[in-house]
């Protein structure tokens, strides 16, 4: 049996044993009656020409049509709730960056921490892994948890969980990805959440290059690196961060916010429509504004691409 | 007894290559899917060989090739041709009471495209292979460096010998029945076949647009699918389950229509629910069309589309078990005789009801997120796949070989063989459910050291079936030159084909037959 390391793993297995009862129970009957049947009928025991003519029973096979058709809207319904469940991201959640490449796992800390194969989160907290890939789909699937979601090349997708138990937890791509696809292995290390923070300072500690030890230092987290590149792609000509209108729209608190195009549809502003706004411009422009801006398809590596919205995300006057 | 003479008497290659008779043509679409069934078994074999334990056995990389060869063969140049292009040839005619297929050189022609086709494809397996699955999915499949274009051009040509076999079915059902042969009287063999036809005509179109579209990107650098040049990923996988899940009921429809055949001969009963069996195949081919989203539910698809595919997929569950129903119900106060044909039907409905009641688990949106993408899913479709078409299959193909060649098999080694491959498949695929649930993800070349176990089960139960086909093989071959002559109704069936001698004349029927009562007129009435 596989541990319920995270807080949705029980809901799984729950309707899992729901639907295989249940199934059981069904399948059992018609095995009974099948093999009941093969026994007292056999050819042996029953002349072929004085067979009753039955043709067919509607109130029957009504009875089964209706009683079949509520089970599997039950296993439905039961399915879309705890999905829901698999949705519904904490706000508080903390949010790691995943990259996924032929045939590897990037995890990318708020801090600017980096780490390979190995995503250390603390016990009892939300997590939000917010993935994208560099090459082909992959699928970021971790048993314990019964969390799986596939990993797209020019897309954002989310994956939340909550490990409830510690130490070291599968990681396995579970979309076809090429040569090395079995390879593609990674662990998640759950540990108490001090020692989340021992292991997170010890490294802003030691820091390649840093002088003395102990001595904390400045580190490039994310957002970060999105406010410098923000100044050295030119962004800030046309977009302010402070509310202020400019030549484009300003970006002060609009991540999570709603907003109207030119064609008058409006859109929640995440972090895939921030995406597509740094990758094809003109795609949704944004009323009141002209499609002036360039492409940056090709100019900002996908890491750039996330450092940018975690810098915008920041950004709440 | 008729004067004319068999249609097998006149031989010599040119008498095959140029035939119009839809019975040759059966029977050559029937020889030429089975080498095709051998091949795709061989890479089966490779494919439990390389899993029998962790580690490689063969580099990564042509694993690849052998899962994606398994996969492209069996499911493109086995079980969607087969049933209908060989069984439904030569027995759609035949049924009706009519001389041939409405459109006899178009009939030939789709044989010649599907060699064509085939050939494309097997050219690929001596050009480097091919390594992206049988799905294609892109933007692998752009990006790979295997012989993709020759296998992609040999599923856009497959594609039509099965949209024009089906028009020519959907046109002969319509036009050629004899006197008196309402719809409500066809063989239940024929409504699945109808059916099935209508997907292949609706459905395959699909198939060919998508393929072709990805050659286009390949060649052309056109981005449809690749985000890198502007394309959509997702979109790809919209494209190819809108044709590959109807191509699902296309695979499995005209099994379904044996079972029914078979079950009533074997047990001289009436079929129980005619009408009922008759229209779900219709309605199975309708929401067929609506349920291509559930593989999708983890692609990053929209949670709606996710809740929309959810219902709709649970939907077939209602058309599907009526069936099942209606199968062993008719079994009810008969007088069942257990020959290999009856005991592929109750094989079929043994590994068919596990194979659809696997597909809960994975039509429930949470457990799905769990579920997808591993042996969970590979067991599933090869109870529905294996466990449902190839029985029903093998079924069928022991219930008219004696009508196709005028020569009995042998029973025993019949009934031996079943059991083999009966054994053997539990045996191979019940463990691959437990490797799903535990989480060893589909195609994969090596696996963790905890999943040993149970892989090296599935791996012996391989040999069993291996074996169970091997015997079959010999035991067929040998009929054909010794087997005892078949009488010309040996089941004591009720449809026209058992009304002819075995193996037919030329033109079937020396007069039109009339008919005056449905197929299954078994069985005394009682007021």
């Amino acid at each position: 049996m596989l541990p319920q390391a995270s807080t949705l793993a029980q809901d799984f297995d729950q309707l899992f044993s729901f639907i295989f009862w249940t199934s059981f129970v069904s399948f059992v009957g018609i095995v009974l009656a099948t093999l009941i049947f093969i026994l007292k009928y056999h050819r042996s025991k029953r002349d072929p020409f004085k067979t009753p003519f039955i043709h067919g029973h509607t109130v029957m096979e009504t009875t089964v049509s209706v009683v079949l058709f509520i089970w599997v809207m039950v296993i439905f319904a039961w399915g879309w709730i705890d999905y829901k469940k698999i949705l519904a991201v904490p706000s508080d959640a903390l949010e790691i960056n995943v990259i996924g490449k032929q045939w590897l796992w990037e995890f990318e800390y708020d801090n600017g921490r980096k780490t390979v194969n190995e995503l250390v989160v603390p016990k009892g907290k939300p997590i939000n892994l917010l993935m994208s890939s560099q090459d082909v789909i992959h699928s970021f699937f971790i048993p314990n948890f019964r969390l799986k979601n596939d990993v797209l090349p020019g897309r954002y997708t989310q994956l939340w969980f909550n490990a409830t138990q510690l130490g070291e937890h599968q990681v396995m791509c579970a979309e076809f990805c090429g040569t090395a696809h079995s390879q593609m292995l990674a662990k998640v290390k759950v540990v108490e959440e001090k020692e989340y923070e021992t292991w997170q300072q010890a490294w802003e500690t030691q820091k390649p290059g840093v002088a003395k030890e102990g001595e904390k230092i400045a580190t490039v987290s994310p957002v970060e690196k999105g406010k410098e590149l923000f100044t050295s792609k030119g962004c800030v000509a046309c977009h302010s961060v402070t509310g202020q209108k400019l030549i484009g729209p300003h970006l002060n608190g609009i991540f999570g916010q709603e907003v109207t195009f030119t064609d008058g549809s409006k859109l929640k502003r995440d972090e895939n429509y921030l995406r597509e706004s740094l990758m094809e411009p003109s795609l949704k422009l944004v009323q009141g504004f002209n499609p002036l801006m360039p492409t940056f398809q090709g100019t900002l590596t996908d890491e750039e691409v996330n450092a940018v919205i975690a810098y915008i995300k920041s950004l709440k006057e | 007894m008729s004067h004319a003479e068999s249609y097998l008497k006149e031989g010599g290659f040119w008498s095959w290559f140029t035939t119009l008779d839809h019975k040759k043509i059966g029977v050559m679409y029937l020889f030429t899917t089975l080498v095709f069934f051998m091949i795709g078994g061989l890479f089966a074999m490779l494919i439990r060989l390389e899993l029998f334990q962790p580690g490689n056995l063969f580099p990564p990389d042509m694993y690849n090739k052998i899962f994606t060869f398994h996969g492209a063969i069996m499911i493109f140049m086995f079980i969607i041709p087969i049933i209908p292009a060989a069984l439904g040839n030569f027995f759609l005619p035949i049924m009706i009471g009519a001389k041939d297929v409405a459109f006899p050189r178009l009939n030939l022609f789709s044989y010649y495209i599907f060699i064509g086709g085939a050939l494309l494809a097997v050219m690929a397996l001596f050009s480097g292979g091919v390594d992206t699955g049988w799905t294609f999915y892109a933007p692998y499949s752009i990006q790979s460096k295997t012989a993709v274009i020759l296998v992609a051009l040999g599923v856009f040509v497959m594609g039509f010998s099965s949209i024009l076999t089906g028009l020519n079915f959907i046109v002969t059902l319509h036009k050629l029945r004899a006197p008196g042969m309402t719809f409500h009287r066809m063989p239940l063999f024929l409504w699945a076949i109808y059916a099935t036809a209508i997907i292949q005509v609706l459905a395959t179109p699909v198939i060919g647009i998508t393929v072709l579209l990805l050659i286009m990107e390949r060649v052309l650098n056109i981005g449809f699918f690749d985000p890198k040049i502007g394309g959509d990923p997702v979109l790809f996988q919209h494209f190819f389950w809108f044709y590959s899940h109807p191509a699902v009921y296309i695979m499995i429809l005209p099994g379904m229509g044996i079972i029914s055949e078979v079950i009533t001969v074997f047990s001289r009963k009436h079929i129980f629910g005619y009408k009922a069996i008759a229209y779900s195949s219709l309605a199975i081919a309708f929401i067929s069309f609506l349920v291509w989203g559930h593989h999708m539910f983890v692609s990053g698809q929209s949670v709606w589309a996710n809740l929309l595919f959810s219902i709709l997929t649970m939907l077939v569950a209602v058309p599907t078990a009526i069936k099942i129903f209606n199968w062993t119900a008719t079994m009810y106060k008969g007088s069942i005789h257990l020959q290999t044909p009856m005991l592929y039907a109750l094989s079929f409905i043994f590994l068919f009801t596990i194979g659809g009641l696997t597909g809960l688990f994975l039509a429930a949106l949470s457990s799905d997120v769990h579920l997808h993408d591993t042996y969970f899913v590979v067991a599933h479709f090869h109870y529905v796949m294996m466990g449902g078409t190839v029985m029903g299959l093998l079924a069928g193909l022991h219930y008219w070989w004696p009508k196709m060649f005028g020569k009995m098999y042998p029973e025993i080694w019949g009934k031996i063989s079943c059991a083999f491959i009966f054994v053997g498949f539990n045996v191979t695929f019940l463990p691959q459910f437990w490797l799903g649930k535990l989480g060893m993800p589909r195609r994969y070349a090596d696996y963790l050291p905890e999943y040993t176990f149970w892989n090296m089960v599935s791996s012996v139960g391989s040999w069993l079936i291996g074996l169970g086909f091997l015997i079959m093989f010999i035991y067929f071959i040998w009929s054909l030159f010794r087997g005892k002559k078949a009488p010309a109704n040996p089941w004591g069936g009720d449809t026209l084909e058992w009304k002819i001698p075995s193996p037919p004349t030329l033109h079937n029927f020396d007069e039109v037959p009339e008919i005056k009562a449905g197929p299954y007129q078994y069985g005394v009435i009682k007021s």
